[in-house]
């Protein structure tokens, strides 16, 4: 297939048709959610940008489920927000569920999610995109990055025009070389059967880029009036909106929210699987790419956890504007008349109507190993890739990293430093970090235990890590960084405050801790030592804290966590410090490694073939041992 | 890397007639000062530290540069070692910091048994090469040695890493592997819940987690415990030969030895006061410790070395006592009967080719001791001593088949760590707080074991999650 595209790009060449329009400092190749939020940060840096859509009417689609958010995923839309991004307030603007997910356990694992509108999500991020000043928006299909003297100079599209600019940005998501597969149909499409881009992976692989191929799936989309609800258990949204984004109140927020449901797999529907698993073409091999784990096929799931009698199935509504609900949990790229026969099985779906057929796609994506942390490739000056491009999966990695490849490729036009977020940071930081050391194997999906320092990155404070950053670049607006110094401010005091009041043992403090099953008071403690307490908090301990100002309460929960988990923060920062130390060793770009003597074989060949930026980052990549990163050091030392 | 932990470490090879211990950093003066005491501080008579002395353990800060000091290693009240410490201040020495080197004239027992003190005290175990590689980054070493000091780092790694395998081949790293998966799985059943917490219910699984973690810790105390066991079978059996003067305590020596290595002294003070050497017997390995270059005067006390043999003996697995068979009981046995409760060992009766004035019945009267007629001159009683020491090793209340030991410090560190990390586990369980607060000292528990069997901890929860944990949409 790659030779045949080949060819005809050679045919046009020596034609040479091409036409050169205007110039841009940035262009971005999709507008996905990688590409809106790399296009947005670069025009508000001030840089004239482009963003290439294959179809002007799926900005910003979500082509599978119809959440934004969950578990670790949610930290990241808020890490987005907190750096500027849109995301967060996209999705504020368009939910119609929201749900703050684990939230009996501790704060960094608490997460939020929310159902989304999938046509108000993607005309509302159209509309942000069309109204952004230096952004212009193009209905195309990009071709060909041109590159000189290991520079962008500018991009080609397909109809052979040629837009000059200094960054190219590939956002092209589950596009290159799409193809969609159920049973024995096979398709040349992207997602939704939207065209695919055939063209860009031939120019990538000419610029000396690894690419590869992974493969996603999605579940069928059914008729809502086809479903009998009585089966299910309804899952309701919670009454407390909690918004994604910092510049959102609950209050603002309110709205009539519509409910999901849960049912679940059977004897009945395992037995249809494995009946027809032959029929399957993730088992007749006629899918090749490297598929997720974490969210495997129904059919696999099946196989996989023979044990298990049943599966969950969440059926959650597409929007607001149609019948159309997805089925969570049951991704297939099973024949039709499997799928049917399958889905029927499941309580409530008896007579369901499939709209829309349960799908596998494979696509081609690059090894992101040869990217450095600004999500630049390391061998060509000014080309960045974010997103599904890049190996991840999910919207809200995507948009994550576009944010940071849109703001680096601003940096470098603009001649200043670029933003590289650590794994001390932000999740961001644990993405990135992850995909370029690590390389993956599988579309790469976040996850809260991939974050060492977890208790460091919660949802809840990213404002406090990120904004100051988004601010120092020019993303973040006076207006609210000032409101972030003063939450800071107020927070700081109070901490000292509810540390310095001393709490006798009075009737009032001995009656309190009682109804709350905690130990009576025999002397006298601080507020901050009973916080400490598992059973209570800074919020329970409102009526004996008799001096207590009124605080607005993102400010009095950073106060309740901070305190309260005083000794595991502690502890954490600490390691923080370690793993500081090795992350400021920075390697200088002219290493020569073969000079230095007595690395192992595996270590040099690791070394030489990922160029890390720092003796950190070094000492992430498997194959480098301690003893490696000893002799590393001394030889830096020598230098 | 340079951080200021003060690290520890053999600088001498094992095995030789004198061990080095190294101490680097700048608490090193203060660790050492707390386990050293000068002669004025110990009793010799009863081989103890002086109760009514109180120490300083600045001992070492206030002394000059480049001094050596004589003295003792102490435990406690115990005494481990009598010792020669050398100090060089900072920047004066090999890595530019406090150094403290002392010199043992124990055996590897001893040597260990130091290091354990120093790192009982604070102190760090040298990672391999770490001292030449501070000596390198304080600028100690020319720039042009850089490249030899890398080859150190590697090829003391390359050996560590070689002899920690070859130590833990089979039963030990097994049964680690064994527990660290078990400390896996609850990791990935946690980490699978908090990921998707619609789909597992975490709430279910506390009491297990809390009985899984309190295996766990039981299987590492036992395990600690059975370090010194472990000990016994690599690096052999401390067996200490005790006996008043001209019992035969020497010829004993030379004879399993079989060649004259032991050297009989007859002018006291003038050699070494211990020899140990290591005799193979089948299978198992004794580190015989001969208590005959002990000094011996006339004083009836002294002359048996009780002072000395406490010390060797508290720290013995197995202790030969042999006995004149040729003389009458007197004080000096009475008085080495009573070191010698609670202790583990067999009883020659030597010279039985003479007349026997002293029974077998006399001596189980005071020790429950199997006793064995034994002669230096003929021989006879040596199969049978050679038996029984297999035996009541190799078969008796010590099994060395199916236990799981431990025959190295780092590894024994790596299991008191992960035993600590385990131990606040079950406290925050305990103490009701959620799940995710458990894994932080769950995971410190996992990649602390892993270190053992030479295994790091990257990738392997995520896997997990994903090969035993059905997740996703």
């Amino acid at each position: 297939m790659y030779l045949r595209i080949a060819d005809i790009r050679f045919d046009m060449e020596v034609k040479d048709m091409s036409y050169t329009y205007e110039e841009y400092d940035v262009v971005v190749i999709g507008a996905g959610h990688a590409g809106c939020e790399a296009a947005l940060a670069s025009a508000r840096l001030g840089l004239k940008t482009l963003i290439f859509t294959v179809s002007i009417d799926s900005i910003a689609m979500m082509p599978c489920n119809p959440n934004i958010g969950g578990s670790s995923k949610g930290h990241l839309v808020r890490e987005v927000d907190a750096l500027g991004g849109e995301m967060g307030k996209n999705i504020d603007k368009t939910f119609i569920q929201t749900k703050m997910l684990n939230m009996s356990k501790g704060p960094a694992v608490h997460s939020l999610r929310a159902q989304a509108d999938k046509k108000d999500y993607s005309r509302a991020m159209r509309n942000v995109l069309e109204n952004t000043d230096n952004l212009v928006i193009k209905q195309g299909e990009v071709s060909e990055v041109l590159v000189e003297d290991g520079k962008v100079t500018g991009v080609r599209t397909v109809s052979d025009a040629i837009y000059p600019c200094h960054a190219a940005i590939m956002c092209t998501g589950t596009y290159l070389n799409a193809r969609c597969i159920y049973g024995d149909v096979s398709q040349y499409t992207g997602p939704n059967g939207l065209a695919a881009a055939n063209n860009l992976t031939n120019c990538l692989i000419k610029l000396g880029i690894d690419v590869r191929r992974f493969k996603t799936g999605t579940p069928a989309r059914i008729d809502k009036r086809t479903i009998d609800f009585s089966k299910m258990s309804e899952q309701k949204g919670d009454n407390k909106i909690v918004p994604f984004s910092f510049t959102n109140t609950s209050e603002e927020l309110k709205r009539q929210q519509v409910s999901c449901w849960l049912t679940y797999t059977n004897d009945k529907t395992h037995k249809i699987i494995m009946e027809n698993i032959d029929r399957s073409p993730l088992y007749s091999g006629n899918i090749k790419g490297t598929g997720p784990r974490y969210c495997p096929s129904i059919e696999d799931k099946v196989v996989r956890f023979a044990d298990k009698e049943r599966h969950q199935v969440f059926i959650e509504p597409e929007g607001n504007y149609t019948n159309e609900m997805y089925v969570g949990g049951m991704s297939s790229s099973l024949p039709e008349d499997v799928q049917y026969k399958m889905y029927h099985s499941v309580p409530g779906l008896e007579n369901a109507t499939i709209v829309r057929n349960a799908y596998a796609i494979e696509y081609d994506c690059i090894n992101p190993v040869q990217l450095k942390a600004t999500l630049e490739f390391k061998n060509i000056s000014g080309f960045y890739s974010a997103g599904q491009s890049n190996g991840s999966s999910g919207y809200e990695e995507a948009a994550a990293q576009g944010i940071i490849a849109g703001i680096n490729a601003a940096m470098k036009i603009l001649g200043k430093e670029p933003v590289i977020l650590d794994r001390s940071q932000a999740y961001i930081g644990v993405l990135i970090d992850d995909l370029i050391t690590k390389g993956t194997n599988e579309p790469y999906r976040m996850m809260t235990s991939r974050a060492e320092y977890r208790l460091l990155l919660r949802q809840d404070n990213a404002d406090l890590r990120l904004t100051g950053i988004g601010y120092k670049i020019g993303l973040i607006d006076n207006e609210r960084y000032n409101k972030l110094i003063e939450k800071e401010k107020l927070i700081e005091s109070e901490i000292e405050r509810i540390k310095s009041v001393n709490i006798g043992a009075r009737e009032d403090v001995q009656r309190l801790l009682e109804e709350n099953g905690s130990t009576l008071l025999q002397s006298g403690v601080t507020m901050a030592e009973l916080i400490k307490r598992p059973e209570l908090s800074y919020e329970k301990l409102k009526l004996i804290d008799t001096d207590r100002p009124e605080l607005p309460e993102d400010v009095t929960e950073q106060v309740n966590i901070a305190v309260k988990y005083e000794g595991y923060i502690e502890r954490q920062l600490r390691q923080v410090e370690q793993f500081k130390k090795l992350e400021d060793k920075k390697i200088p770009d002219n290493i020569n490694y073969d000079e230095v003597y007595s690395l192992r074989i595996e270590a040099l060949q690791k070394l030489k073939e990922f160029r890390p930026a720092s003796v950190g980052q070094a000492s992430r990549i498997s194959g480098v041992s301690p003893a490696d990163i000893s002799v590393l050091l001394v030889y830096l030392e020598k230098n | 890397m340079q951080d200021n932990n003060t690290i520890a470490g053999i600088a001498s090879g094992m095995g030789g007639g004198i061990g080095i211990i190294r101490v680097s950093g700048n608490k090193a003066l203060e660790i050492t000062g707390k386990i050293f005491r000068t002669k004025k501080y110990v009793d010799k008579k009863n081989g103890k530290v002086s109760e009514n002395l109180l120490w300083n353990s600045d001992y070492f800060i206030k002394k000059k540069s480049h001094t050596i000091s004589y003295g003792y290693i102490v435990d406690e009240y115990s005494i481990i070692d009598e010792v020669i410490v050398l100090l060089m201040k900072s920047p004066n020495s090999y890595t530019k910091e406090d150094v403290i080197e002392i010199d043992s004239h124990g055996g590897s027992f001893v040597v260990q048994k130091i290091l354990e003190l120093l790192l009982e005290n604070g102190a760090k175990l040298a990672t391999p090469g770490e001292f030449t590689k501070r000596a390198f980054l304080n600028g100690r070493i020319d720039l042009s040695q850089a490249e030899a000091v890398m080859k150190i780092i590697s090829s003391e790694n390359e050996f560590a890493l070689n002899s920690a395998v070859k130590q833990l081949e089979g039963s030990v790293s097994g049964y680690i592997e064994e527990i660290r998966q078990e400390i896996l799985h609850n990791l990935g059943l946690i980490e699978a819940a908090l990921d998707d917490p619609e789909h597992y219910d975490l709430d279910l699984y506390r009491n297990d987690i809390l009985r899984d973690v309190e295996d766990e810790i039981n299987k590492l105390t036992g395990l600690i415990g059975r370090f010194d066991d472990g000990r016994m079978k690599s690096e052999g059996i401390n067996t200490v030969i005790v006996g008043k003067p001209n019992a035969g305590k020497s010829s004993l020596m030379n004879l399993l030895l079989d060649e004259e290595r032991a050297i009989v002294t007859d002018i006291a003070g003038t050699t070494r006061d211990i020899i140990e050497e290591k005799v193979y017997m089948g299978s198992i390995i004794l580190n015989l410790v001969d208590t005959a270059g002990i000094r011996e005067t006339n004083d009836l006390v002294e002359n048996i070395g009780v002072g000395k043999a406490i010390n060797y003996l508290e720290y013995s697995d197995f202790v030969i006592y042999v006995a004149d068979s040729s003389v009458p009981m007197d004080e000096s046995d009475n008085q080495i009967i009573g070191l010698l409760k609670n202790k583990t060992g067999v009883v020659l009766l030597n010279k039985s080719d003479l007349d026997v004035k002293l029974t077998e019945e006399e001596i189980k009267e005071r020790l429950g001791w199997e006793c064995i007629e034994f002669s230096n001159k003929t021989k006879s009683g040596l199969e049978q001593l050679s038996k029984y020491i297999k035996n009541s090793f190799l078969h008796g209340e010590i099994s060395f088949n199916d236990q799981v030991y431990l025959t190295n410090i780092r590894h024994k560190e790596a299991v008191k760590y992960s035993l600590e990390s385990l131990m606040k586990a079950k406290d925050t369980i305990n103490a009701g707080l959620p799940e995710d607060f458990v894994t932080i000292d769950m995971m410190d528990a996992y990649k602390e074991l892993g270190l053992i069997n030479g295994e790091t901890a990257s990738e392997d929860l995520v896997n997990k999650i994903f090969n035993d944990f059905c997740m996703g949409k």
